[in-house]
C-alpha cells in the first residue's frame, strides 16, 4: 500500500498506454475463438458453429495455403540473409572511405530509400520494371531479352527480394556502422606493427569485432520470418504471380476479408501468430544469451 | 601507414567508384519519376524520358492540384500525421518514464513491460482486429487511422532508453526540492530529451504519412482516403472507381506523366523532411538498439 501510494504517478502515466494496449491488442486476442467456428458475421461469436480444429485441418489440406506458407519461408529467409549480409559488406567498404563529406553524401543517399513507402516505390517500381520500362531498356543494350520482372513466377520472387534489399540495405548499415566506430584504434595499431595490410586487418580485427552485432541483428530477424513484407508483395503482385508471390499476410487478406472466410483466416492468422511468438521469444532468449542483448 | 600502399589506393579508386554507383542506384527511381513528371505527355507515354525531362511541362502537376479528390486526401495525410503524430508522442513520452525506472523503484514496472512486450510479440491477427475495429463502431471514421497505432512499443523502447542515460541525481535532486514524478518530467525531463523526441516525432511522423493498408480496410468511401491509400487505388491497384467518375478524370488519371507527378508529390514530404530527419534517427537507432 506504501508503494502504491508513492508510486501513484508512475501508474496514471502509463494508464492511457494500458487503455489503447487493451482495446486495440489485448481485446483483439478474444477474437481467437473465430478459428474454431465456421465464423458468420450475422451470429457473431455467440451464435456462430463450434467446428472445432476443422479449419486449421483445412489449412493443411489446400493445396494453395501449404504453397504460402512455403513461399512465405523462402521469401523471408532469402532476405534475411541478403539484409543481413549485404549491409554488413558495404558497412565495410563504406568505413574505408577516409572523406567524410564523401561518405556522409553516400549515407544520405542509401539510407532514404526505407523511408518511402512501398505505395510509392510500387508506383515506380511497377512502371520501371515494365516490359517496355527503364530497366528492360537498359537491359536491351546489352542485348538482353525484356524480362517481366512483376508478372512471371520465375523472376518475381528474385524482384521482389532484390527491390527489399535496395530498398533496406543503407538503412540496415547504420548499425554496423556504427560497430565499426566502437572498435578500439589500438587493435589496428597493433596489427599494424606486426605488418597487416589492410586486408588482413579486416580479416582478424574488423570481421571477429562486428561478428556479435551480427549475430544479434541476425537473431532478432528470425522473429520477423513469418513476416514476408505485406506491404511490398501487396503493392507488388498481381494474379500472375499468386503462385510463387503469395505469402501468408496477403493470402489472409484475400480469403478473409475479399472472400469472407473469416473463420479459416483466423485460423491462419493464428498459426502464424503462434509460431511467430515463439521465433521472436527464442531470438531475444539467443540474443541475451550471445550477446547480452536486451529489448527492455 | 597502409593507405599509402599501392595495392590499397588501387583498391580505393574502386571502392569508391562502387559505393558512388550503389548511392545513385538508390535515388535513380526517384530521379525518373521526377523526370516522367516534368516531361510532355507525349514524350513520356513514347516511353522516351529516362533520367532528364524531354519537352518540359508543368502540365502534370497543373491538372494534379486541380484534382479535388487528390487535394482532399491530401488534406486527410496531413491531419492524419498531426494529431497521430501528437497522440502517440504523448502516451510514449509519459509511459517511457515509469517503464525508465529500476524494479527496486517502481514495483509494477515488470508486469507493466511485459503487458508491452506481449502486444509486441502476439497478436490476434488481422481478421479479429477488423471485427474489433467494426464494433467500436470505427469503420469509416477518420479516428481509425489515428487510434489503434497510438501506441507504439518500439518508439516507447527508444525513448524509455533515452531516459537511462540521463543522470540520476537530476532527478535525485529535483525531488530534494520537492518536486513530485510529474512535475520532474515535464520540467527537467522535457527540455533535455529534445532530441529523442525529435527522433519520434519524425519516425511517427513518417509512419503516419506512409500508412496506407488501413485506410484501404476500414474506409469505404475514398472521399476519405489519406494520400497514401489514394493513391494505392489508383496507382497500384488502377482502380479509377475511387476518383470521381467524371471521365475527364479518369482520362486524366491514366496519364503517365500525372501518375507520375502524383507518385512524386505523395514522396515529396519525406524528401523535405528527410535532411532534418537524418540528423536524429542515426542517433536515436543506435541509442535504441546498441546497449553495453
Amino acid at each position: 500500500m506504501k508503494t502504491l501510494r508513492k508510486n501513484w504517478p508512475f501508474h496514471v502515466m502509463l494508464l492511457p498506454s494500458m487503455i489503447f494496449l487493451l482495446i486495440f491488442s489485448y481485446v483483439p486476442m478474444a477474437g481467437i475463438v473465430m478459428a474454431f467456428q465456421d465464423y458468420k458475421p450475422w451470429l457473431g461469436f455467440t451464435g456462430s458453429e463450434w467446428v472445432g480444429l476443422a479449419n486449421f485441418r483445412y489449412l493443411f489440406e489446400r493445396q494453395d495455403s501449404i504453397q504460402v506458407i512455403w513461399n512465405t519461408l523462402v521469401i523471408a529467409v532469402l532476405k534475411l540473409i541478403f539484409n543481413l549480409f549485404v549491409p554488413f559488406i558495404f558497412a565495410i567498404l563504406l568505413n574505408e572511405i577516409r572523406r567524410v563529406k564523401l561518405q556522409r553524401t553516400i549515407q544520405t543517399l542509401v539510407y532514404l530509400p526505407h523511408f518511402l513507402s512501398w505505395v510509392i516505390l510500387g508506383g515506380i517500381l511497377i512502371d520501371l520494371l515494365a516490359t517496355d520500362g527503364f530497366a528492360n531498356r537498359i537491359l536491351s543494350t546489352f542485348g538482353v531479352q525484356p524480362i517481366f520482372f512483376l508478372g512471371d513466377n520465375d523472376w518475381f520472387r528474385f524482384t521482389v527480394i532484390a527491390s527489399d534489399v535496395w530498398k533496406e540495405f543503407g538503412y540496415n548499415t547504420i548499425i554496423f556502422l556504427a560497430t565499426l566506430a566502437g572498435i578500439n584504434p589500438s587493435l589496428y595499431e597493433a596489427a599494424e606493427m606486426d605488418g597487416a595490410t589492410r586486408w588482413k586487418q579486416t580479416l582478424y580485427v574488423t570481421i571477429p569485432s562486428m561478428i556479435p552485432m551480427v549475430a544479434v541483428v541476425g537473431t532478432l530477424a528470425l522473429g520477423n520470418v513469418l513476416n514476408a513484407g505485406f506491404d511490398q508483395i501487396f503493392n507488388l503482385y498481381n494474379p500472375l504471380v499468386y503462385a510463387k508471390g503469395d505469402i501468408i499476410d496477403t493470402f489472409v487478406y484475400r480469403t478473409a476479408i475479399l472472400n469472407g472466410e473469416m473463420g479459416f483466416g483466423t485460423a491462419i492468422g493464428l498459426f502464424k501468430s503462434v509460431i511467430s511468438m515463439i521465433l521472436i521469444l527464442l531470438s531475444y532468449r539467443l540474443a541475451y544469451k550471445w550477446a547480452n542483448y536486451r529489448i527492455f | 601507414m597502409y593507405f599509402k600502399t599501392k595495392g590499397y589506393r588501387v583498391f580505393n579508386v574502386f571502392n569508391t567508384i562502387l559505393l558512388i554507383l550503389l548511392s545513385i542506384m538508390c535515388i535513380i527511381p526517384l530521379v525518373h519519376v521526377l523526370a516522367i513528371s516534368l516531361s510532355s505527355k507525349a514524350a513520356a507515354d513514347a516511353n522516351l524520358v529516362a533520367l532528364w525531362p524531354i519537352q518540359f511541362s508543368l502540365e502534370a502537376y497543373k491538372k494534379t492540384m486541380f484534382n479535388p479528390v487528390f487535394l482532399h486526401s491530401i488534406w486527410i495525410s496531413v491531419l492524419r500525421t498531426v494529431i497521430g503524430t501528437a497522440i502517440t508522442l504523448c502516451l510514449t513520452f509519459l509511459a517511457a518514464y515509469p517503464l525508465s525506472k529500476d524494479n527496486s523503484v517502481f514495483k509494477g514496472r515488470n508486469i507493466y513491460s511485459w503487458i508491452f512486450v506481449f502486444s509486441m510479440v502476439f497478436t490476434g491477427g488481422l481478421v479479429p482486429f477488423y471485427i474489433v475495429i467494426q464494433k467500436l463502431g470505427l469503420i469509416d471514421s477518420f479516428w481509425v487511422l489515428v487510434l489503434p497505432g497510438a501506441v507504439n512499443t518500439f518508439l516507447v523502447i527508444l525513448m524509455l532508453n533515452f531516459f537511462r542515460g540521463i543522470p540520476k541525481e537530476l532527478e535525485e535532486a529535483a525531488f530534494i526540492d520537492g518536486a513530485g514524478p510529474f512535475r520532474t518530467l515535464f520540467t527537467i525531463y522535457l527540455p533535455i530529451s529534445l532530441p529523442s523526441i525529435a527522433t519520434i516525432t519524425l519516425f511517427s511522423m513518417v509512419f503516419h504519412w506512409n500508412s496506407w493498408f488501413d485506410g484501404l480496410l476500414y474506409l469505404n468511401n475514398a472521399s476519405q482516403f489519406p494520400l497514401a491509400t489514394f493513391l494505392q487505388t489508383v496507382i497500384i491497384q488502377q482502380d479509377m472507381s475511387s476518383m470521381s467518375s467524371s471521365p475527364k478524370e479518369m482520362e486524366l488519371i491514366s496519364q503517365t506523366t500525372v501518375k507520375a507527378a502524383q507518385i512524386f508529390i505523395g514522396a515529396a514530404p519525406i524528401l523535405i523532411v528527410y535532411p532534418f530527419l537524418q540528423k536524429f534517427f542515426v542517433k536515436g537507432m543506435t541509442l535504441g538498439s546498441v546497449k553495453e
